[in-house]
């Protein structure tokens, strides 16, 4: 009985074994599935790699390491160039030295040693009442007093809005990141919180003038993907790329890394390949609205007005190193009270 | 006769009660112990930038808003089981279970209805500026509903279930003989309300309350809507923003003690009371029929709830969900997604029971100190943020998976993968070890109704305490059995980060399905998935409703 049961489960991992062989290759990523399913799918049409996916909202991190070599993980995919970072200085991703990845991304846009890359940018920008006599921005005029009362914006807390902080403070420092926190927290007509969307909801409903949120969300409500109420929402308002008084449009990052224990790592990087290909990079920009990584790949023509993006020039690494300081202030000074 | 040999049976029945709810506790505690494993690891400086920039704050937030839903889900709660069970008026056996319905409704979902349809542009607000001539939202507006006052009337509608069903059950089982005395000694329907029904209820009312604080506090999803910080909103801004899991599990340790020692106060403020009615069998409640204004009052109490915690979300979804699938059609997938989620909350409401009845046993069986912690600890799982308690299960789970493809690995030659979050066994495990507390909290209180002399007579005629527990403790509290059985499917339906954490690849439920949509802001597409939860919740509701009915 023994043996027959021994040698039953042996033939069963004997067969997980194989299946696991045949072309096939395990993506976690925190970005939601309706997002990546199309680029997935064109990505097996064109290789005959099989995706399996799991979509993870906290805690992917957490899950690889507790996992350890036996983690099925080959791709890890993520927003926020701080869990990018996060995921190389734990130790969880591998080096990937590719021709292909190496000229289709800018060197600023992946880690030097090939730990992660990013695959898609998204700016901060200034959504405004319409009506407004306004062409021009900077993140510093957010804490100006003459728009005491009218600035919406969510938690100071999530990750958009602690990179902002953060490359506020690589660009004027710490003590000048609090006071324009200070300042901005002064001038928000409620509080901070809900979603980048309900800023533009909230300008419709009167409730403030102007406030922060992410580029692609302006597409995502234009092309009516929300629903046809969300494309009354982006009516209300216009969107300015406003810039730092001595740089650039903050901009963030979409990315991916190889794991460390990939079983699969040929199909992992064959994947990321395909991922900064032009098909994908055009599916990127015309499917979520993000500015494509690859130069040359055009944004989508619905947020045309929103092309002519200079982004800022600091150092995402620098970025993410900053990211507990501003979490931190964001506290210090109550923005979410 | 040789006392070891009349000793010795029950004793070992006893004996293996009591190691098999140090197991349970056990199950419950690891991912406890893990998490202060963490903290463990040291987060410098934290608390001094806690104590001076967090803390005050937060915890302030914290108390108003428990302060406010625990008043209002307490009163809600017993006040409507009271008029249902006590009372005779036009409906009282549509509310009997209508009561339940906001169960069904996740908080999150609700908080994003309400933000829908009280929003300046919303539908609400649209109706009274046109009723008032007004053309915009800049001329007229309400106040905010994102605020502490909206958090705790949003919370507090959708969670009195928590305190309605345990009274309720309570009620069914109660000694009306009881009131019958109150009444003939004089009181008055108030007065024997305030002071012999009230009292009675109390250890429902203090448990289903208790449960639905934890879930208050817990909540992340309503509270990020609405703009409420609560601690565990600072618990999870150290874990994501900072990436300083030690500070985050320091915090919701923290977090956990003060709870238990709150849960043991109010346990031993009521350790003297004895709350079984007399052996005789107890005389059923005979209702009071209500006349005038109070049969118009009793309608309204009960109305108002069920108005503002299902039917108004509920109709919201079905209209988002109307239009989306004459937008898109209904996705296949839905059905893989609907049935997934079905089949792992039925398991592990089972298992949660089966659970609790071993815990609860071991205390009844073996009353001591020891069965008695068994049966506290058994309960901390509910009392953590289930994203932090996701977070405390993984290097449990993922133990037990790396030691199985270990072993297998130099037997087999051959490692089967991580089998437990392969499978979506540890899905079964997270919920089981979250939602125990709703099972050893409603037994307990189901027995606690048990009055002792039956176990005397039971053992008198001959049966072992394992007997009386089988064939007299759980008979009776059925109805406590089901309705804790009915909460826990209903949140295991609900539940989203241990869900979300711990599932094996190319695996979904409703709630994983709604969230990567709302996660995306495209709220329409997840309406559908939305509303199929809500129905399942509805499912157990009916079925109880015949339970407790009888």
């Amino acid at each position: 009985m023994r043996v027959g049961l021994s040698g039953l489960i042996g033939a069963l991992l004997a067969a997980q074994a194989m299946a696991a062989s045949a072309e096939e290759l395990n993506l976690y990523t925190t970005r939601e599935p309706n997002l990546i399913e199309p680029l997935l799918a064109s990505f097996t049409e064109s290789t005959g790699v099989k995706v399996n996916t799991i979509f993870l909202k906290d805690g992917m991190a957490e899950r690889v390491e507790q996992e350890g070599a036996a983690s099925p993980a080959d791709v890890l995919m993520t927003v926020d160039i701080g869990n990018l970072v996060d995921l190389a200085d734990r130790g969880l991703t591998q080096p990937v030295q590719s021709e292909a990845l190496s000229a289709a991304i800018p060197e600023n846009l992946r880690d030097k040693d090939g730990n992660w890359f990013a695959l898609s940018q998204r700016a901060r920008v200034l959504y405004a009442n319409k009506d407004l006599d306004l062409t021009s921005f900077t993140y510093e005029d957010l804490a100006k007093p003459e728009w005491k009362g009218k600035v919406c914006i969510r938690s100071g807390q999530h990750p958009y809005n602690v990179a902002l902080t953060a490359s506020y403070i690589v660009h004027h420092g710490e003590e000048a990141a609090k006071t324009w926190l200070e300042g901005v927290k002064a001038n928000l007509a409620r509080k901070a919180g809900g979603g980048d969307r309900d800023v533009a909801r909230d300008i419709m409903g009167g409730i403030c003038e102007i406030g922060i949120a992410n580029s692609y969300y302006v597409g995502l409500m234009r092309s009516g993907a929300g629903g046809p109420e969300q494309e009354e929402w982006v009516k209300a308002i216009k969107v300015i790329l406003p810039t730092f008084e001595n740089g650039g449009t903050q901009v963030n990052v979409s990315g991916a890394a190889v794991a460390k224990h990939a079983p699969n790592r040929d199909q992992a990087v064959k994947l990321l390949e395909y991922l900064v290909s032009d098909d994908a990079q055009k599916l990127y920009a015309e499917a979520n609205f993000e500015y494509p990584v690859k130069a040359g790949v055009a944004v989508s023509p619905v947020i045309e007005d929103l092309a002519g993006l200079k982004a800022d020039g600091t150092d995402l690494t620098e970025i993410a190193r900053q990211r507990k300081a501003a979490s931190e202030l964001a506290e210090a000074v109550g923005f979410d009270n | 006769m040789n006392p070891e040999l009349v000793q010795s049976p029950r004793d070992r029945a006893g004996a293996g009660w009591q190691a098999a709810a140090i197991a349970v506790a056990a199950l419950v505690l690891m991912p406890v112990l893990a998490l202060g494993l963490f903290a463990l690891q040291g987060s410098p400086g934290l608390w001094a930038h806690l104590i001076s920039n967090v803390l005050p704050v937060a915890v302030q937030q914290t108390v108003i808003l428990l302060l406010g839903v625990g008043i209002i889900v307490a009163t809600l709660g017993t006040v409507t089981a009271w008029l249902v069970a006590s009372c005779d008026f036009p409906g009282r056996r549509f509310f009997g279970w209508a009561l339940l319905l906001p169960l069904a409704v996740p908080t999150y979902i609700v908080a994003y209805a309400y933000l829908d349809l009280l929003h300046p542009v919303g539908p609400v607000q649209g109706a009274i500026r046109h009723l008032l001539g007004y053309s915009s939202p800049r001329e007229f507006r309400l106040p905010d509903i994102r605020s502490m006052p909206g958090c705790i009337f949003l919370l507090g509608m959708v969670l009195y279930p928590y305190v309605y069903l345990p009274v309720r059950a309570l009620f069914a089982m109660q000694a009306g003989n009881l009131l019958d005395a109150g009444r003939t000694l004089g009181a008055g329907p108030v007065a024997t309300f305030l002071r012999v029904t009230l009292p009675l209820a109390r250890p429902a009312v203090a448990i289903g309350t208790a449960l639905a604080l934890m879930e208050a506090m817990n909540d992340i999803g309503a509270a990020e809507f609405l703009g409420v910080r609560t601690l565990t909103v600072s618990v999870y801004s150290t874990w994501i923003n900072r990436s300083d899991l030690p500070g985050a599990a320091q915090i919701a340790l923290a977090m956990l003690a003060i709870i238990m020692a709150l849960v043991l106060l109010e346990r031993r403020g009521r350790k003297r009371q004895r709350y079984a009615a007399g052996a005789q069998r107890s005389q059923p409640l005979r209702r009071t029929r209500l006349r005038g204004w109070r049969t118009l009052g009793a309608m309204l109490v009960c109305a108002l709830p069920i108005m503002l915690g299902f039917v108004a979300p509920a109709c919201y979804l079905v209209a988002a969900a109307w239009s989306r699938y004459r937008f898109a059609g209904l996705s296949p997938r839905i059905l893989e997604e609907a049935a997934n989620t079905a089949f792992f909350a039925v398991v592990a409401t089972l298992v949660a029971l089966l659970l609790g009845l071993v815990v609860t046993g071991a205390a009844r069986l073996r009353p001591g100190l020891l069965t008695q912690s068994m049966a506290r600890l058994s309960t901390l799982g509910y009392a953590v943020p289930g994203t932090i308690l996701a977070i405390g299960l993984l290097p449990v789970i993922a133990l037990v998976d790396r030691q199985i493809s270990a072993v297998s690995q130099t037997l087999f030659g051959a490692a089967p993968g991580l089998l437990l979050l392969g499978s979506g066994a540890a899905l079964i495990y997270a919920y089981a070890a979250r939602f125990l507390a709703i099972a050893t909290g409603g037994i307990e209180a189901g027995l606690s109704r048990v009055p002792r002399s039956l176990d005397h007579v039971a053992r008198t005629l001959g049966r072992n305490p394992v007997q009386v527990f089988r064939q007299v403790h759980v008979p009776i509290s059925r109805p406590a059995l089901a309705a804790s059985g009915l909460l826990i499917f209903v949140d295991c339906v609900k539940e989203l980060p241990a869900t979300l954490l711990l599932r094996p690849l190319n695996f979904e439920t409703l709630s994983t399905h709604l969230y990567g949509e709302a996660a995306r802001g495209t709220y329409e597409d997840a309406a559908i998935a939305a509303l199929i939860i809500v129905v399942i919740g509805i499912l157990p509701v009916m079925v109880l409703a015949r339970t407790i009915r009888r």
